[in-house]
């Protein structure tokens, strides 16, 4: 029974919460705007947060050189589904097993958990061990492997897990199931919510990420699409030495490279944000079990 | 029978420790290696010569790094910058929680939340590419509306004075959302009947706000605040790295533990210095880690890591 408030609050807070709605918009589609404006109007002008024109030339100059975007699509593709299987089966095994009381070893494992959480060996300690002594410069493992467990998800995962009724899985062991039986057609089926929780992360995490290549890959065709990005930002000499390479003959002046830089952009951020709002209700409730430790 | 039961107990043992092996395998590699290979602080490290070939030295490299005008700079920066950043993201997300408390309509509050994700979402590349749009010097937003307004147009990636204002806001901006949606869970928690009961003792709905939700969501916000103090020694590298595109000419105000140790790793080669900055952050990052889960076991037994 919570009291109604009155008309001149209420407005306040409806005008408090549009504010802070356009902040978090306004950046996005300033940067979608400028990506369909037309050059020669962003150096009359500079940019708008609504477009200046409507002209598509950003976009097909992108795809002109098509292959490298679809390469680095490809690789962040790759790697985020083979780090989505295998970091969901992965964690929720170790989260599945520290989730039993009955395990023997459960005090050493958790141990052996928390370590990592609160002590690491930081960029060049690792920096030397993945290129010098595991020779991952310039491999795909380089992007996929260290960010495969993540202590914070198995918690998060232990925590839903410890909350499946242990009769059930007695009950199954009394019916002569083994331990993977219990864990694929138990609890897997039971925590589903909790593996899109933290699959969600999982894919944010890999489609997010720019760093691991920017350490352990110098390969063109390794980038991944945020690298790509990132590179691109960084010289827009990039694209040009592309076409000068291909022999598409495309003068400087020619480049629309500002709404070219912005409409890459929105290709390598799109899909993220077109797909995460349908998983939100996952994500909220795994921030409302683990946030706080994470 | 006792040793039927002892024999199936040791193959359950074995499978469940088979199911944890391979995750424990790579936390091993990837996670529990580097840490020993700290101790390259401590030697004069040789890339040919490698971890264990390369000589100890002590504490040179240590003081390299402190001895020179960096080390103030370097911390300053990223203790001052992540209490900025702890505090403006609590007051914001605080603030949004409580008038979303105040809000109703279950659509709204789910499409707020919705909105206030997008940025949550978007690696710092992209975050940089936004921020490029409002500061570019010719094109830039910012300088069109201070144009606007008769003002001179700013180099905002030369100028580094406005940068703990800027990298403050972008933080807040990109995770309000998820600190709020915390806060928000915490302040729904709250048993109704504390405002039953506040309402038929003819309580205001701001008299609530002050005496029950503040109140009741206090120790919640406290053990947030210890446990990201906690981690105050180490910064979001992507945010540092990406808005300020690297400049130089910014290092004086944005120039932090983790953006130096690259610079020494990968730009100047300086593996020494880098090393040693690495170990004495991991050092001071764990006492502070350690003790701030201390203090929250003490507020709040669950939420602390252990």
């Amino acid at each position: 029974m919570k009291k109604d408030i009155s008309f001149g609050p209420k407005l306040a807070i409806y005008i408090f919460l549009v504010l802070i709605c356009l902040l978090c918009v306004i950046p996005i589609i300033t940067v979608i705007s400028i990506s369909f404006s037309s050059d020669l109007q962003i150096a009359k002008e500079g940019y708008g947060i609504f477009p200046k024109g409507f002209v598509l030339d950003a976009y097909k100059y992108v795809f002109k050189d098509s292959e490298a975007i679809f390469r680095s699509y490809g690789v962040t593709i790759l790697v985020t589904l083979m780090g989505l299987v295998s970091g969901l089966l992965l964690n929720a095994m170790i989260a599945y097993v520290l989730s039993r009381r009955d395990y023997r070893y459960r005090k050493q494992l958790t141990v052996f958990l928390i370590i990592p959480m609160v002590l690491n060996g930081g960029l060049v300690p690792t920096y030397i061990w993945m290129t010098k002594y595991l020779n991952l410069k310039n491999t795909i493992w380089a992007m996929l492997l260290p960010l495969l467990i993540v202590p914070w998800f198995i918690i998060l995962l232990r925590t839903f897990f410890s909350e499946i009724p242990s009769s059930l899985m007695e009950a199954a062991t009394v019916d002569g199931a083994g331990e993977f039986t219990i864990f694929f057609k138990i609890v897997l089926p039971l925590a589903k919510p909790a593996l899109a929780t933290v699959g969600m992360f999982i894919t944010l995490n890999y489609w997010n990420d720019w760093f691991q290549p920017l350490m352990y890959v110098d390969n063109r065709d390794l980038y991944n699409l945020q690298y790509r990005l990132y590179i691109l930002m960084r010289d827009v000499q990039e694209m040009m030495k592309n076409s000068a390479i291909s022999g598409m003959g495309i003068s400087i002046a020619d480049m629309p490279t500002e709404s070219m830089r912005m409409a890459m952009c929105v290709i390598a951020a799109g899909p993220m944000l077109v797909i995460f709002p349908f998983f939100q209700k996952y994500f909220v409730k795994g921030l409302t079990v683990g946030g706080v430790k994470g | 029978m006792n040793k039927r039961i002892g024999r199936a107990g040791r193959k359950k043992t074995m499978t469940l420790s088979a199911m944890a092996f391979p995750a424990t395998l790579l936390l091993f590699i990837f996670s529990y290696v580097p840490i020993v290979g700290l101790t390259i602080a401590f030697k004069d490290f040789r890339y040919d010569k490698g971890f264990l070939g390369s000589e100890w030295i002590g504490f040179k490299n240590f003081e390299f790094f402190f001895r020179s005008n960096d080390a103030w700079v370097v911390l300053r920066n990223t203790i001052g910058l992540n209490f900025l950043f702890i505090a403006m993201t609590l007051v914001v997300s605080v603030a949004v929680a409580m008038v979303m408390n105040e809000v109703r309509s279950r659509g709204v509050i789910k499409i707020v939340q919705t909105i206030m994700f997008f940025p949550y979402f978007m690696s710092w590349v992209v975050v940089g590419y936004l921020l490029y749009a409002y500061l570019h010097h010719d094109y830039g937003i910012l300088n069109q509306v201070l144009a606007f307004f008769g003002m001179h147009s700013v180099s905002w990636y030369a100028k580094s004075a406005y940068w703990p204002a800027i990298l403050t806001f972008m933080f807040v901006w990109k995770n309000a959302g998820y600190y709020s949606v915390i806060y928000y869970a915490g302040i729904i928690g709250i048993d109704d009947t504390y405002y039953e009961a506040a309402a038929l003792d003819g309580a205001s709905r701001w008299q609530m706000v002050w005496k029950i939700t503040l109140p009741m969501i206090k120790s919640l916000v406290i053990v947030m605040t210890i446990l990201q103090i906690g981690r105050i020694m180490y910064s979001d590298f992507g945010l540092f790295y990406n808005l300020t595109r690297d400049q130089g000419a910014l290092y004086a105000t944005t120039d932090v533990l983790d953006t130096y140790i690259y610079r020494a790793l990968r730009v100047t080669g300086d593996i020494g210095i880098g090393s040693a900055v690495g170990c004495f952050q991991a050092v001071v990052g764990f006492i502070l880690i350690m003790g701030s889960n201390l203090i929250v076991r003490k507020i709040d037994r669950d939420s602390a890591l252990f």
